[in-house]
């Protein structure tokens, strides 16, 4: 039995499970081995304030989650902005190295991150590079691509052209045909740019994928899930562990939604993502209580 | 200084004051963690205007998204930057340089009559 017929069998323990067939494998006749990776998003530790009243409680109820997880995932992406921002660069290095404390409790040792503009807009990720090594990067796992992109560091968040020709460097050595996951901190495509939602260079890095006919891309930075297409790739933000934002723009401004003490941790969450065989499964979980 | 170049200075001086005049508003806006003032401006359609924008703290950004108009605000400069909005209707402008712990709120709005 594939572990997503368990899954589905299963009641898939609190999660919502959801289908994507373009983005799939499969290719050139040879199946890929399936496998499935944790994306964690938007934890901001350091944050205190009334959007929520257990900022220090939440990501690691989230990492005891991910471990109770019945097979382990082969390795879990944190998108961004894993600390919250501050001015004082000893104040950020000790959130970051907190952070880091705490994440090392995933029983999973392979963790990748990625910078949000909370971590490395103000020191243009000195700071992320001295904790977690480089802000973009490329990897494969299993017969996917996967490139994950720093549109935070620089803070007007562009990516920039020495990121962007380095993509299309590494982007040429692919096969268009194979399986690509683009992590990101921020949307690539313009979602909401009266809110800042958007990047500011990011039509140059779709145009580089548009010849790759299988692109994902999994992204944070608006604290909720939302699917978008652009042409052929699918957009996938996630839920934050920290605080839900509006609806993408439903309200004046893009700030925390109130914390409602009968409906603890409601709009936050972390999903899986199944990759690597026929299709790309998202299974979408809340953060308990418990 | 001799009486001639007095006056020639004081007619320049004057057609200086003259062209300004006759030139577009001028509207004067600060940009300051994590703040536009002012952050409501009522303009009308079809005058053009100037925007002098002085950041006091940081190199902020100002966006206008539905005119795809932007610029970088250099501390201790005056950034000019024209516009003649077309139609009545409310047109957002935003800080689009991460600045810090509220950049999120830092935003204003032109009113459009």
């Amino acid at each position: 039995m594939q572990r997503r017929d368990f899954l589905h069998l299963a009641g898939l323990g609190g999660g919502a499970i959801f289908s994507a067939s373009l983005a799939g494998c499969a290719t050139a006749g040879r199946p890929q081995d399936e496998f499935y990776f944790v994306q964690l998003s938007d934890t901001h530790w350091g944050f205190q304030g009334a959007p929520n009243p257990d900022a220090r409680g939440t990501l690691p109820k989230a990492i005891a989650a991910v471990n109770a997880l019945a097979k382990p995932p082969d390795f879990v992406v944190f998108t961004g902005d894993l600390t919250h921002t501050t001015d004082d660069p000893a104040e950020r290095r000790r959130r970051m190295a907190e952070f880091k404390q705490i994440v090392g409790e995933l029983k999973v040792k392979t963790v990748r991150f990625m910078p949000g503009e909370h971590d490395a807009s103000l020191d243009r990720g000195a700071a992320f590079k001295e904790m977690f090594g480089e802000t973009y990067y490329r990897f494969d796992h299993k017969g996917v691509h996967f490139i994950a992109l720093d549109n935070v560091s620089d803070r007007g968040t562009t990516l920039g052209a020495e990121q962007l020709a380095w993509m299309q460097a590494e982007l040429a050595k692919l096969n268009p045909e194979a399986p690509l996951v683009v992590l990101a901190h921020r949307p690539l495509f313009p979602l909401v740019p009266k809110w800042d939602w958007h990047t500011r260079d990011g039509e140059q890095a779709l145009a580089l994928l548009m010849p790759h006919k299988n692109v994902t891309v999994f992204y944070g930075h608006i604290h909720q899930e939302h699917h978008q297409m652009t042409g052929h790739i699918a957009h996938h933000s996630a839920r934050s562990l920290i605080f839900p934002l509006p609806a993408p723009g439903t309200a004046e401004k893009p700030l925390p939604i109130a914390w409602d003490p009968a409906a603890p941790y409601r709009g936050l969450g972390w999903r899986e993502v199944e990759a690597g065989g026929k299709q790309v499964e998202r299974i979408e979980h809340g953060v308990n209580a418990a | 200084m001799k009486r001639r170049h007095v006056l020639l200075m004081a007619a320049a001086g004057a057609a200086l004051t003259a062209a300004r005049a006759q030139g577009p508003r001028e509207i004067e806006i600060t940009a300051q963690r994590f703040k536009f003032t002012p952050s409501e401006i009522p303009l009308k359609a079809g005058e053009p205007v100037v925007l002098l924008i002085r950041s006091l703290d940081f190199a902020h950004g100002f966006f206008v998204p539905d005119l795809d108009l932007r610029t970088d605000l250099m501390p201790g400069r005056v950034t000019r930057l024209a516009l003649t909005p077309k139609a009545p209707g409310r047109l957002a402008f935003l800080c689009d340089n991460f600045c810090g712990d509220g950049h999120e709120g830092m935003d204003g709005h032109f009113d459009i009559t």
